[in-house]
């Protein structure tokens, strides 16, 4: 008993998230009126408080609850991370939601359980545990996907994440029970231990492939990569600016929880898979966006090639530089994706209805100015142009690349983010150069107005922050954290 | 006067005139457009103003940095370190005297969104002189790429028709050239462990063909930038489509920066691959010369005839600056300095006649001289100078360039004189065919001569272009000591070279 008490307290932030989920669920059930709105400025200032909490309170690497779980430098910041976006991510939908159905108070809810899951898969430290928590975060994200449910790509969008997802999960079991089965270990440190001290084994490394092809699946990089630009469309706007920040990062962080902790000892049959993957992603994200006409495909195929990059931090090891730059990278992509999507949520073609094709931003420019100016100003940064954060995460990326000698990699990435930069300044083009075409209104939303200068100074000023907030320590006492 | 931070006040007082105009209330709109100009007109001359300052408290004997202020950001990622030494103070200086007159001359052609006109060139008045007087290789990175921002917004927003295709083939050949640069920047951070422009200098220690790759990247974004033949083909069409201003800042300043980049970073960090490929350099630059000449001369459109031209002046400056003798040094940033007057001069005089008539070929002029005399006499200047006749400050580098090749390469000095020869086949080309002749197109009959803003234009520049013809020394004096440095460095490793390969 005593044991769980004192456990139990570094799981705090993972308990009064559950506890707030479920007391606000109650409350949307039996408080009929406003609930939505109150159910989602409330989870947005816990997840605000927690995203501190876990910044500011002491790090210690403990393991606990028999070593199922760990709790480390790592977890923690890339838990505030997540904690941080997500709540951006709530209250971009405030609008949509109330809108839509301000009954809807299950939305932040699932939003809220989702994040658990993230929370828990982050910081597991055994196969069962992290496979439960990936369940735990995709279950409610199957739910969002179909959240519109009087639509049908909406509903269609919900049943082929739903398909794809349980495939992916069922790959990632397949792999771990064989992992399991020759490791004969659950425990990440027992893997290892008992990886080094076998040779080779052509079984793990068929588990260890199913086990990547399950994550990769989950960052959405190729091969896997065919579910995003579908899901992304379906979904309502604000459930697929949630799609594109929290999962990717978590996804992305228990990939290097994982290869960097029980599957370390097979540096080499991973490392090709990623290095492939990583260019792949590149390659198809860039190549596929640029024919795009749908902005939210266009950004689904965006975010593959930025999966693309954000794994060339991987490639760095055995030197944890790269783990540093990959946070690096996913901050500033968090930060431009949720502006990004908070300028499209609030220009509306019909009321409640935000745009869908890209021409609808032509000339928006003369009417809302400021919007243009702040998606300009991300859409540079998406191509990496200085002074934007956006040059500062791909030059960190490929510093850290460089490092470990992967100059072609670098000069691949550096060459093909040029591609990339073509449909990014399209869209600048589309806004300042033409004349307007649709008629489109600006929805009065404070929420995305905050949400939107929020990222805008972030991005703009990046090279001032990372000067004042301690971005470069927090980010390299977590490389650390996680290399002991 | 050196703990005034000068050189910060005047990269980010441009900055400070671009918020006021922001904070400009925008409600009756011809008099916060007028506000707006003149916002834009008086922080770019008090920038001018304040930036003679520095040409006092120059040393011109000194060859290191001056004015330094250093201030570490973000530990390990770069500084925040400006200082100026002749090239750079150069340069400057030019930005900051040739900025009024492009508000100046935009002043009634411009008539959509005139406010963020005005913040674009503010913004772009900051990146420029941030680019020239950055001590820290991540910061010049900065500074250099954020250049693509407001130009890619000048070009296309305010461009002509074809605006759209130019602004994409300026931003994404400017990009492509310059990312390559990028990659090297970190291998030079990760090989010194240091951003800053010294250190690196100090501590570099790489063997001559990771210099020659390094080299190479450097060289595919100041080639793209300067721009050299063959990669040149974005710069007509930028030119053509981008507003009177736009292309005056074009020509004048942003091309300056690629020659600016092989001053202070190929020549210093990479001697021996600069000595290497200095016969590349070579060709390159007289087929600029010779080529683009006799493409200048087939030309219909006058801001074409004039990028052309462009093109083959900055065959010079390279032809200088990979002479290595301190005469050709010398040469080209004095190429640099009197191109950067006379071809905003012309490009000017050409928006002037642009906004009468609306048109840009050659063809729909003829005549011009019974109407606008004084337009005349100013354009024959500028022409004269374009060609490079003694007494303009357009003889005064070509002449040095000519005579540095010389002592390097009697071909190259014999074909690079050629092209001087082209260059008034097609300058008086053009000025005939404007000038004088029948008046084909009705319109030039009740055209107005030059009014007293265009003047106020035109004549500063015609003074400059006569006055460092005749008198070149102030610019010379000011270059001399870095010149000079620069070739001692490249010196002493051809030196270090030659003990080398005795040894073995």
């Amino acid at each position: 008993m005593n044991l769980i008490f004192e456990n139990i307290i570094f799981l705090s932030s993972e308990i009064i998230l559950i506890l707030t989920a479920l007391i606000l669920l109650m409350l949307g059930a039996f408080k009929k009126k406003n609930s939505a709105k109150i159910v989602i400025y409330f989870s947005f200032i816990i997840l605000i408080f927690l995203s501190f909490l876990e910044i500011l309170i002491p790090w210690n690497s403990v393991n606990i609850f028999n070593n199922s779980i760990t709790q480390n430098g790592f977890t923690r910041l890339v838990k505030a991370m997540i904690y941080f976006s997500s709540s951006f991510a709530i209250i971009l939908s405030a609008r949509w939601l109330i809108k839509y159905d301000d009954k809807a108070f299950e939305y932040p809810i699932l939003i809220l359980f989702s994040v658990l899951g993230m929370s828990l898969m982050v910081s597991a430290n055994d196969l069962i545990t992290l496979y439960l928590a990936i369940e735990l975060q995709s279950l409610p994200l199957y739910v969002l996907a179909s959240f519109k449910r009087d639509n049908a790509e909406s509903s269609e969008a919900g049943v082929k994440y739903f398909v794809l997802g349980a495939l992916s999960s069922s790959l990632f079991l397949f792999g771990s029970s064989l992992v399991y089965g020759f490791s004969g270990s659950i425990e990440f440190d027992g893997i290892y231990n008992n990886i080094q001290a076998l040779e080779t084994n052509t079984a793990i490394i068929i588990g260890l492939v199913f086990i990547l092809s399950g994550l990769i699946f989950k960052i959405s990089a190729v091969p896997f990569h065919m579910w995003t630009p579908d899901v992304y469309q379906g979904s309502a706007t604000p459930v697929t600016a949630f799609f594109a920040t929290a999962p990717k990062l978590t996804a992305l962080c228990m990939l290097i929880n994982i290869l960097y902790g029980p599957l370390s000892g097979m540096q080499e049959s991973w490392y090709q898979i990623v290095f492939f993957v990583s260019m792949a992603s590149i390659a198809l994200g860039t190549f596929s966006a640029i024919r795009q006409t749908n902005i939210k495909r266009l950004l689904a195929y965006s975010s593959i090639a930025h999966m693309g990059f954000a794994l060339i931090g991987l490639l760095s090891f055995p030197n944890f530089d790269g783990v540093q730059s990959l946070l690096i990278y996913m901050l500033i992509y968090l930060a431009t994706t949720l502006g990004v999507f908070s300028c499209i949520i609030s220009l509306e073609i019909s009321e409640g209805e935000s745009i869908n094709e890209i021409n609808d931003l032509s000339g928006i420019s003369k009417k809302f100015p400021f919007t243009a100016f702040t998606m300009a100003m991300f859409m540079f940064s998406y191509a990496g142009i200085p002074p934007l954060g956006g040059f500062f995460a791909k030059y960190f990326i490929f510093r850290s690349a460089i490092e470990s000698g992967l100059i072609f990699l670098s000069i691949f990435g550096l060459l093909l983010s040029v591609v990339g930069a073509f449909y990014y300044i399209r869209i600048i083009k589309l806004m300042y150069f033409d004349e307007p075409k649709t008629i489109i209104t600006k929805s009065l939303s404070k929420s995305l107005s905050f949400t939107n200068i929020v990222c805008i100074i972030f991005i703009v000023f990046f090279i001032f922050i990372i000067t004042i907030a301690p971005i470069t320590e927090l980010t390299k006492n977590a490389a650390i954290a996680l290399g002991n | 006067m050196d703990n005034w931070n000068l050189l910060s006040i005047i990269t980010f007082l441009p900055l400070v005139g671009a918020l006021f105009i922001l904070l400009i209330p925008q409600n009756n709109n011809t008099s916060s457009e007028r506000n707006s100009k003149s916002v834009a007109l008086w922080t770019s001359l008090i920038t001018f103003l304040i930036s003679l300052l520095l040409l006092i408290g120059f040393d011109t004997s000194d060859p290191s940095f001056q004015f330094v202020e250093r201030i570490v950001i973000a530990d390990g990622l770069m500084t925040y370190q400006l200082g100026v030494d002749g090239f750079s103070l150069v340069f400057i200086i030019l930005t900051t005297f040739l900025i009024p007159f492009c508000i100046l001359i935009s002043w009634d052609s411009i008539k959509d969104r005139v406010e963020s006109y005005m913040i674009a060139f503010l913004v772009l008045e900051t990146l420029i002189i941030g680019t020239f007087s950055s001590l820290d290789i991540i910061l010049f990175y900065l500074f250099f790429e954020s250049v693509l921002i407001p130009m890619f917004i000048i070009i296309g927003v305010w461009g002509g028709q074809r605006k759209v295709y130019s602004a994409f083939k300026f931003f994404l050949y400017t990009l492509l050239g310059s990312i390559l640069m990028l990659a090297a920047i970190i291998y030079l951070y990760i090989n010194t462990g240091s951003t800053e422009i010294l250190l690196i200098n100090e501590r570099l220690n790489i063997n001559i063909s990771t210099q020659n790759i390094l080299w190479l990247a450097f060289f595919s974004s100041f080639a793209v930038k300067l721009p050299m033949w063959p990669v040149h083909t974005w710069l007509p069409d930028a030119h053509v489509e981008a507003p009177t201003a736009g292309s005056v800042i074009l020509a004048a300043i942003l091309l300056k920066m690629g020659g600016y980049g092989f001053l202070r970073f190929s020549l210093p960090f990479f001697p021996d691959a600069s000595l290497f490929f200095a016969p590349l350099i070579f060709i390159l630059s007289i087929v600029a010369i010779i080529y683009t000449s006799l493409v200048a001369f087939v030309q219909t459109d006058m801001k074409k005839l004039i990028a052309y031209s462009s093109v083959a002046h900055m065959g010079f400056v390279t032809l200088g600056i990979f002479t290595f003798n301190s005469q050709g040094i010398q040469g080209a940033v004095f190429q640099m300095f009197s191109h950067g007057l006379i071809s905003a001069a012309l490009f000017m005089c050409i928006g002037i006649v642009y906004e009468r008539l609306h048109t840009r070929l050659i063809s729909d002029y003829g005549g011009l001289v019974s109407n606008m005399p004084h337009f005349a006499v100013f354009f024959m200047l500028f022409t004269m100078a374009n060609i490079a006749l003694p007494g303009t400050s357009g003889f005064i580098g070509e002449f040095l360039t000519i005579i540095a090749t010389f002592k390097v390469s009697v071909i190259a000095a014999v074909l690079a004189a050629s092209g001087v020869i082209l260059s008034a086949v097609y300058g008086l080309f053009l000025y005939k065919n404007m000038f004088f002749g029948q008046i084909t197109n009705e319109a030039i009959e009740i055209l107005k001569d030059l009014n007293n803003r265009e003047k106020l234009i035109l004549i500063p520049l015609a003074f400059l272009v006569i006055f460092f013809g005749l008198y070149p020394s102030p610019i010379i004096n000011l270059i001399s000591s870095s010149s000079e440095n620069l070739v001692d460095i490249l010196n002493l490793t051809l030196n270090d070279n030659l003990s080398l390969e005795l040894k073995k």
